[in-house]
């Protein structure tokens, strides 16, 4: 019997469905069996995260209609033999599915995969509460804004409330200069205001930029920060205890200019 | 590098904005997390109704519990009509 984690925000645009990706594509880089839900019906884009845009045939609206079988919809990775995507509807609204139906669909699918990661859609409406129906266990992801921080707080207490306990989190986009200078809130702060355990941090980094316009999970790429970050993330997941990354390895001449010269706080 | 320059001649502000989003987000929060749940309000009255009659006996009826909200606070304001002081506690 597999898990199913919700990957959550309440904010948009805080890279969920990037993490989603890069998370399922590195627990199969571990081996493990994967399953990617794409919930967020009517804007659907996990499927072009992954590349994956040109295979779709069915989606979740048809498996949970039964126009199709679930193994019709799911559509196999390019890259990894145990990594499956089963797509949003991209034509229907978010009442196509029901929260029913989506605990009887992940029943189904951690029968047979290792992880099951729904990629849930912005906001805290119909398609968060389906998304997070079949879910055990919830990652919220956020951005060190106001806006996001604050939205995550909200989720996080509807996560508790749908007995969700002990969601955990992910501080994306932050960005180790801004930090240093005072101008970006850091990690202790956001671990301080929302008290909940930390997942994983992944600095801001332009190789996610060039991935998602390849359609390659940025986890793949050796030469990204971003990418290293989702390895340890995915490899916590799986149960390994790995320490949280130096983010300032690579903060660039100026930085180290700036801290040899003692001016650095 | 205009910031690195502004830095070392000091002129800099003391802070960064970082306190700004914090004491924004705090604030933010305290509104929003104020917003509790009929349930989870119930949940206290009851709470406070248990531990007060040990000291007191009180009107249940009229105990009422809420939450006031100021323009930077939240205050969690209890009204309890008391019935009779408990001797044991009363020299």
């Amino acid at each position: 019997m597999g898990e199913v984690i919700v990957v959550t925000s309440g904010k948009g645009g805080v890279g969920k469905t990037t993490t989603t990706a890069n998370i399922g594509t590195g627990l199969a880089l571990l081996g493990h069996k994967v399953v990617l839900v794409d919930t967020d019906i009517g804007l659907r884009n996990l499927d072009v995260v992954m590349g994956l845009e040109n295979r779709i045939v069915y989606d979740i609206v048809d498996v949970t209609s039964g126009s199709c079988r679930l193994k019709q919809a799911l559509i196999k990775d390019k890259r990894f033999e145990d990594l499956f995507l089963l797509p949003a509807a991209q034509t229907k609204d978010k009442t196509a599915v029901s929260p029913q139906q989506m605990v009887e669909l992940c029943q189904q699918l951690k029968a047979d995969f290792d992880y099951v990661i729904i990629d849930c859609p912005a906001g805290i409406e119909q398609g968060f509460k389906n998304a997070i129906a079949g879910a055990e266990k919830a990652i919220v992801v956020t951005t060190p804004e106001v806006a996001a921080v604050r939205d995550a707080d909200r989720v996080i207490g509807l996560l508790e409330a749908a007995e969700l306990r002990e969601p955990k989190l992910i501080i994306n986009r932050i960005r180790p200069s801004m930090v240093k200078k005072g101008d970006m809130m850091d990690i202790d702060d956001m671990i301080d205001i929302l008290a909940i355990g930390l997942l994983g941090v992944v600095p801001e980094d332009e190789h996610i930029v060039i991935s998602t316009n390849r359609g390659e999970p940025a986890v793949l790429d050796k030469a990204s920060r971003a990418g290293e970050a989702y390895r340890n993330i995915s490899r916590r997941i799986a149960g390994e205890d790995v320490p949280l990354m130096d983010l300032e390895a690579n903060e660039g001449l100026m930085g180290r200019l700036r801290r040899l010269m003692g001016l650095a706080r | 590098m205009l910031d690195f320059l502004q830095r070392a001649f000091g002129r800099e502000p003391a802070l960064g904005t970082k306190q700004v989003a914090k004491e924004r987000l705090r604030l933010v929060l305290v509104h929003d997390r104020a917003g509790m749940s009929p349930k989870l309000i119930e949940a206290l009255r009851e709470d406070l109704i248990k531990v007060i009659s040990e000291y007191m006996e009180i009107d249940q009826e009229g105990f009422e519990v809420s939450l006031s909200h100021g323009s930077d606070s939240v205050a969690l304001v209890a009204n309890i009509p008391i019935l009779k002081i408990k001797r044991l506690f009363s020299d």
